[in-house]
């Protein structure tokens, strides 16, 4: 292959270069996908059933709980493991995501130190991981659904319109942390703690019902979380979840905003990500 | 038109510089706190030049050797050149495709087989996955895996390793292939397999960087050399001429010691050095390279305080890994008070390349040790080599030409 391209190296480079240049690299997002999903299940000897296992037994954990615990199951028309399994599924695609984006470039530094490539590849390449999970979560919960004799409606394929939404808006805050994690380590400390409070003020637990007409929820709804859990919910329920225009404008604002303003901050500071890795 | 342009290039870095010594904890947050509160800066910046104002024009089909000693900027040219950081000025214009190989085997990860990361690794340096399939082939016979293929290549050998690597970027087919100190690692075989790939590279009109300690390989590899020192270039142009006034200018070593008056001299015991001195018989220039091949001779002069004392004098000649090579002494002989010249030879063809020091040992009636001085002397040594096709560093701690191997044909199979 002759490429009688010339590259022009400099301290700032040209805007349209920079796609062009993202697109010739394009097998590279499943190549690095690829291989974080082979090695993730290496020497383990349930292999890729713990992406079934892991949503699973936290949805049956938190199911427990909150029989146990809470009034919050209260008022359901349905299992409660068929409102609470989205919830987990979708906030499992979440925090492992943003974990992922955040740390992605620290972790394959040996790359950044050494080898060329635009570097946005790493974190967005980073979220395939969770993506898997993500779809087998989904056939769990069609498994239980089908079990209680609930059959999901055609408004299904919306999930495919949430999965994005919420992976965008992870990538937005993502895109940021993964940056400044670069020089400042303490980021990969900071999120597990941000992540934990999130699952609190997201409808992963309860369902948003609980907290509209509460002083909070003006508040509330402005977690891209709550948009993307909500129409989750709505699009595998039927009719047992009412659709939040609440929690989806402030999703897609979020979306819009954080992802154009993360993506500029990621490509200013890229290229001195090896000076201080 | 040149392959590579550069133009005007500058890399800068910001080190910082603690003001206050402190290393602990306390120490950092009280550091801390004074920032905070009083305001004192705790560090100082400076700005330190990786690179400065680097013109230089590659053309197609050149081989450049770059050189320079650690610490020249080297690294960092290649790493501007091959976008792993960008430069804080100037421009850099890249005529094809380019492949670098900074350190082989990067991007290869541990858990994966030999095959995944062939298309791993192959991906990473920017091949597509239908030119990876077409070279496959080759790159598996070229590392020589064949057998390993489906081993996870944290089993393999780090010689494996480096083999693999190098036949991935190898086979990229780069319009440019920047590669750095890879023969190092390797034995003989693969580094003609590697040498002769690289040559292949160069005669199909593609044009290749080449950075290397061993300048020897550098020689015969490259046809034109660029010589950097302190993040400056030096001097550029035909592969002989850059290598010679690199050699002219780093040659730091200590070839003599000298001093005028008694009182200065280092010594014990009555004994104390005048002046010591490394010659060979070709009149040492200063900085001409000492090579193998050259004769040495050592001279040492000191003041001898004791009257009448049986004197002789013993030579030690250590490797800079500190390794006695040897330790040659001569006849006790009465002295008087007085200077005493002494003289030693070493025979070209006899030290291998590498550094050497010296001390020197003055000794009273054969087992009283009077004076020893200490790495009297330092030197380097380099490679001379003719007609020999291994390039690598040759083995063992001295290189004596005059025993000669023989080899014969006793017998004839009928």
């Amino acid at each position: 292959m002759k490429s009688e391209k010339v590259r022009v190296i400099t301290a700032r480079p040209s805007f349209i270069d920079y796609w062009k240049e993202i697109f010739d690299y394009r097998e590279l997002f499943w190549i690095l996908a690829k291989r974080d999903i082979m090695v993730r299940y290496k020497q383990t000897i349930f292999g890729v059933l713990w992406s079934v296992l892991r949503p699973l037994i936290s949805s049956l954990v938190y199911v427990f709980g909150v029989n146990r615990i809470g009034n919050l199951s209260e008022g359901s028309e349905i299992p409660y493991i068929l409102v609470i399994l989205p919830g987990t599924i979708l906030w499992l695609f979440f925090s492992q995501s943003l974990l992922n984006i955040s740390l992605s470039i620290v972790t394959n530094n040996n790359l950044v130190a050494k080898v060329f490539f635009p570097r946005i590849i790493i974190p967005f390449s980073s979220f395939f991981l969770g993506l898997l999970d993500f779809v087998i979560g989904l056939i769990v919960f069609f498994g239980f659904s089908f079990y209680y004799g609930y059959f999901p409606e055609l408004k299904v394929v919306f999930v495919i319109v949430f999965a994005i939404l919420s992976y965008l808006a992870t990538a937005g805050i993502g895109l940021f942390a993964s940056v400044l994690n670069v020089k400042y380590r303490d980021i990969g400390q900071l999120i597990p703690f941000i992540l934990s409070f999130g699952m609190f003020i997201s409808p992963v637990l309860y369902t948003t019902d609980k907290v509209v007409g509460h002083w909070t929820y003006n508040l509330y709804v402005l977690n891209p979380a709550v948009g993307a859990i909500d129409g989750l919910r709505w699009a595998l329920l039927g009719d047992y979840a009412s659709f939040n225009w609440d929690s989806f404008i402030p999703l897609i604002v979020f979306c819009v905003v954080s992802l154009a303003l993360s993506i500029r901050f990621f490509r200013k500071h890229e290229n001195s990500f090896v000076d201080y890795i | 038109m040149s392959v590579i342009t550069i133009d005007n290039a500058s890399k800068s870095y910001v080190i910082k510089h603690k003001l206050s010594k402190g290393n602990t904890l306390r120490d950092d947050i009280v550091n801390f706190a004074n920032s905070v509160f009083r305001g004192q800066k705790v560090s100082e910046k400076e700005i330190f030049w990786a690179l400065k104002n680097i013109n230089l024009k590659v053309e197609p089909g050149d081989r450049l050797g770059l050189i320079g000693s650690n610490g020249a900027g080297k690294s960092t040219l290649l790493k501007l050149l091959s976008r792993i950081t960008a430069p804080t000025s100037g421009e850099i214009r890249i005529k094809g495709r380019m492949a670098s190989l900074l350190e082989v085997g990067t991007g290869f990860h541990p858990e994966l087989t030999g095959r995944e990361n062939i298309y791993l690794n192959g991906s990473i340096l920017g091949m597509r996955k239908y030119e990876i399939d077409t070279q496959f082939d080759n790159i598996v016979e070229f590392a020589g895996i064949q057998k390993f293929l489906d081993t996870p290549v944290k089993r393999y050998s780090s010689g494996m390793y480096v083999r693999l690597g190098f036949a991935i970027a190898a086979h990229l087919e780069p319009e440019i292939l920047v590669v750095d100190e890879v023969l190092a690692v390797g034995d003989a075989d693969f580094q003609k397999k590697s040498i002769g790939k690289m040559r292949d590279v160069s005669k199909s009109g593609r044009t290749i960087l080449f950075v290397s300690h061993n300048l020897t390989a550098v020689e015969s590899l490259c046809d034109k050399g660029a010589f950097l020192s302190k993040g400056e270039l030096i001097d550029h142009g035909p592969i002989k001429n850059v290598i010679h006034n690199y050699i002219q200018k780093v040659s730091a070593f200590q070839i003599k010691q000298e001093w005028d008056t008694i009182n200065e001299a280092p010594g014990q015991n009555g004994i104390f050095a005048k002046r010591v001195e490394l010659k060979s018989d070709e009149e040492l220039a200063s900085g001409a390279q000492l090579t193998t091949k050259v004769p040495l001779k050592i001279e040492y002069e000191f003041w001898n305080d004791l009257d009448n004392a049986n004197l002789n004098l013993s030579v030690f000649l250590y490797s800079m890994t500190g390794e006695c090579i040897f330790n040659m002494a001569n006849e006790s002989r009465n002295f008087q008070k007085g200077i005493i010249s002494c003289e030693f030879k070493i025979p070209g063809d006899f030290l291998n390349d590498g550094s050497y020091y010296v001390s020197l040992m003055v000794v009273q009636d054969g087992l009283k040790p009077l004076f020893v001085f200490d790495e009297a002397l330092q030197f380097d040594i380099h490679d001379f080599r003719e007609g020999s096709e291994y390039l690598g560093k040759w083995p063992g701690a001295v290189r004596p030409m005059s025993l000669k191997v023989k080899t014969w044909q006793k017998e004839l199979v009928e």
